[in-house]
């Protein structure tokens, strides 16, 4: 049923350019049922208040529609447009008292109203509200936000929820066709905040209005929406139902910001099989076999079991009770997994955990570039992925040189021991090359895949002990299995420190 | 170990402590200067200015000053004449501060400060010399001599324009855009979106315009004196004619007493005004 609802609004290729070049909007399409109450969730600075700017008409879009009931109005200015707005910091007229604040749309209003003349002719005229009728209408708005008997009552003696229902009433008196709230319970405190979402959520049955809401607050969006669009720099990561967002978020981007989650990054390893901290799951989603994905687990979908009968053994590192359950911090290898439980485990305790294939989310990871944990040794060479590789630290900090016993000198003359430090690596598809020469490179693998891609080969070598895979561009033609050491050239080896070091 | 060093201290020797404690200057104390201050410099001449106008020349109690003041039709007449002139000067300035301060406050014109710099800056200039000046270019370009009231006015508005602007530019600057962007929300105009919501609510910098254009013009001779041709009169005038030529200083305070009640006076009316459109009874 829900879904044979006309369509309200439609935003076509929205963009919107600011003058200084950022990008706030990219190009955005999506579409609003009639009756719907639709959230726009996302980070601050992702997009979603430009967007709701731009339908009620302060922002005008660089580029793009905005199409009302099928007719584009994003050239119209915003008193001309049948949408009403609740503001972040609720703009209620200082000047003007609770009674006045409401009435001030409804004073403008001019309704069409048909007469007939002596010679029985009929005609229309454009005629305010009578003072009555307004009268009326603010006393049943105010009544609907629980304010009666406040009409002559100045804004400012009010609080700040009592501020954030006159607000709301001055924007549903005027029976718009949609209404916009940009994060409206943001200022209220956290008791305050859940009764109001209850309460919008109420009045939204009542009216029958469309409302499109924005909030950074993902607990806000999930309980009171009907569709979420989450957004992230400009751009729509996904939409869908909570429940939807929730137990299928497309990206790590959303699964992180929905809810928490252990996001990790895998391997596919067979069919509906894929690889993560050391160790290999089952899943329901279907993948090309050595594709890298990022693996999504939340942290109550994971079942604590004793030493040995579960799927992978660990230890667990932190415990902490949350009031209904304890959130666990569980160490496996290099990986750490947050686990809520209703049953404590204690620090140290060695457990065992199981995930079940439905549990684990996959998720798509546009692959650009190889990442390792890695550390610098004495030698001022690198340490990752199973290997040895010579690099540039000076990079590590701008204008740096090494001395002739191997010391950093910043460019301040601090003198730095870079041994053991903890760097993050990353290197690009294009920049690894291997060799059958076993001694030639760093690190020494076997070829696990190759795959062509049109003009090149994408190919991986893994190694043997952590199972680290390289993954390049290559022209030239390899075999599976080929037994060969991968050469990195040293200015093509980025390197960051994972924290700064204490001098 | 070293808090107990401490707390032993305070148990066993409490004198040190209080010595220590009478040698703080205490939050009062350090109003004091500022208190002799006002004592001095804005008390004592009150009160000498109240002595002096309820006494006569031999220093007797006395209401001649005021009597004298009231029954003088030319006192009386240089009065209403610069209540008039001081009117007429602020509700120009209004009239022309408004727009200005608008337009430098909402549109690109003024990015980095400069218009408005243009604006303020001849307050800086001295001020005699400024008055001068202008006179000299008025009558150059012929606009000067037609009527002395004229020629006052139009100095008074020159002079004291930046003093209009400036206070309305800062309350338009800061205020918060969302009232406006509500205003349009809910179906206003631009037009009435200003009328309805700008310029209410620009009404108290309009207010601290009025203050500081309409009293000193009720006392600033020297645009009166260089404008009028010497022929105007306005009561800072008068008063500086009783000290200075006449030497008389108690008739000079009685004027200064009754203009006083004047400023009190027309503070009360901006100030309701002020208070009034606050509420916006007049939508």
């Amino acid at each position: 049923m829900e879904n044979k609802r006309e369509k309200i609004i439609e935003i076509k290729n929205l963009t919107r350019e600011f003058e200084d070049g950022v990008v706030a909007v990219d190009d955005i399409s999506f579409y609003v049922r009639k009756g719907e109450f639709v959230t726009f969730l996302g980070p601050s600075g992702c997009g979603k208040t430009t967007t709701l700017r731009m339908i009620a008409g302060f922002d005008k879009p660089s580029k793009g529609q905005i199409l009302l009931n099928g007719q584009d109005i994003s050239a119209l200015p915003p008193n001309k447009r049948p949408i009403n707005t609740v503001f972040q910091r609720y703009a209620l007229f200082p000047h003007l008292n609770v009674y006045e604040n409401i009435a001030f749309g409804l004073k403008l209003k001019r309704v069409k109203v048909t007469y007939e003349d002596a010679s029985g002719k009929q005609f229309v005229k454009k005629e305010k509200l009578s003072k009555k009728v307004i009268a009326a209408k603010v006393e049943k708005a105010l009544k609907m936000v629980d304010l009666e008997g406040f009409e002559k009552r100045s804004v400012s003696t009010l609080s700040g929820g009592q501020q954030q229902r006159v607000a709301i009433a001055r924007a549903i008196v005027n029976e718009p066709e949609i209404l916009l709230l940009d994060e409206p319970l943001g200022a209220l405190d956290l008791k305050m905040r859940k009764d109001m979402q209850l309460e919008l959520k109420e009045m939204h049955k009542k009216l029958g209005i469309t409302f499109i809401y924005v909030t950074h607050d993902q607990e806000e969006a999930l309980t009171m929406s009907d569709t979420i669009v989450v957004m992230k720099d400009g751009v729509i990561q996904q939409i869908g139902t909570p429940t939807d967002i929730y137990n299928e978020p497309k990206n790590s981007f959303v699964a992180d910001f929905i809810g928490e989650s252990n996001i990790f990054s895998g391997t596919i390893v067979g069919n509906r099989k894929v690889r993560f901290i050391n160790t290999t799951f089952d899943c329901v989603d279907d993948f090309e076999k050595n594709e890298k994905v990022d693996v999504v687990v939340r942290p109550e979908d994971v079942v604590l079991k004793d030493e040995g009968e579960g799927q992978v053994d660990g230890k667990i590192i932190s415990s902490i009770f949350k009031g209904v359950h304890y959130e666990m911090v569980m160490k496996v290898g290099k990986s750490e997994i947050v686990i809520q439980d209703t049953i404590e485990r204690k620090v140290g305790e060695k457990v065992s955990l199981v995930i079940q294939p439905n549990d684990i989310h996959i998720m798509e990871k546009e692959f650009t570039e190889n990442k390792y944990d890695g550390y610098i040794t004495k030698r001022n060479t690198v340490c990752f992925g199973d290997g040895e590789f010579d690099c540039d630290v000076t990079q590590l900090y701008p204008g740096s040189f090494l001395d002739e016993e191997g010391y950093l000198i910043t460019t301040e003359g601090d003198k730095i021991d870079l041994t053991d430090v903890d760097v993050n690596v990353e290197v690009g598809l294009k920049d690894i090359e291997i060799s059958d020469d076993e001694n030639a490179g760093g690190a020494i693998g076997n070829i696990v895949s190759m795959i062509y891609k049109g003009d090149h080969y994408q190919l991986i070598v893994r190694t043997d002990e952590n199972e680290e895979d390289f993954v390049f561009d290559t022209e030239d033609t390899w075999n599976e299995n080929d037994r060969v050491s991968v050469v990195i050239a040293k200015d093509k080896i980025k390197l960051s420190l994972k924290q700064e070091i204490k001098r | 170990m070293k808090n107990e060093k401490v707390i032993s201290q305070k148990d066993f020797r409490p004198e040190v402590n209080m010595k220590k404690r009478s040698l703080r200057f205490s939050r009062s104390s350090l109003c004091l200067p500022y208190g002799l201050f006002l004592a001095l410099f804005v008390v004592l001449p009150l009160v000498l200015i109240v002595f002096y106008s309820f006494t006569d020349q031999n220093g007797s109690i006395s209401f001649d000053n005021f009597i004298r003041f009231f029954s003088s039709a030319t006192t009386l007449t240089t009065v209403i004449i610069s209540i008039l002139l001081a009117l007429a000067t602020t509700v120009i300035c209004i009239i022309l501060a408004y727009p200005v301060a608008y337009i430098l406050a909402r549109s690109n014109l003024n990015k980095g400060g400069t218009l408005l710099m243009l604006f303020i800056m001849p307050m800086w200039i001295n001020f005699v010399l400024r008055a001068m000046a202008m006179k000299d270019l008025l009558t150059l370009i012929g606009v000067f001599g037609f009527n002395n009231y004229v020629n006052v006015v139009i100095g008074m508005v020159y002079d004291y324009l930046p003093f209009m602007v400036l206070p309305i530019y800062t309350v338009l600057i800061k205020m918060d855009k969302s009232y406006m962007e509500a205003s349009m929300d809910l179906g206003a105009s631009p037009l009435r979106t200003f009328t309805k919501v700008t310029f209410p609510l620009s009404m108290p910098g309009i207010a601290s315009g009025i203050t500081m254009v309409f009293m000193p013009t009720m006392t600033c001779y020297v645009i009166s004196d260089t404008f009028g041709n010497g022929l105007i009169t306005i009561v800072g005038k008068l008063i500086d004619e009783q000290f200075t030529t006449f030497q008389n200083w108690n008739l000079g305070s009685a004027m200064a007493m009754v203009l006083l009640v004047i400023m009190l006076v027309s503070m009360w009316v901006t100030g309701g005004f002020k208070s009034e459109d606050a509420r916006g009874t007049n939508l």
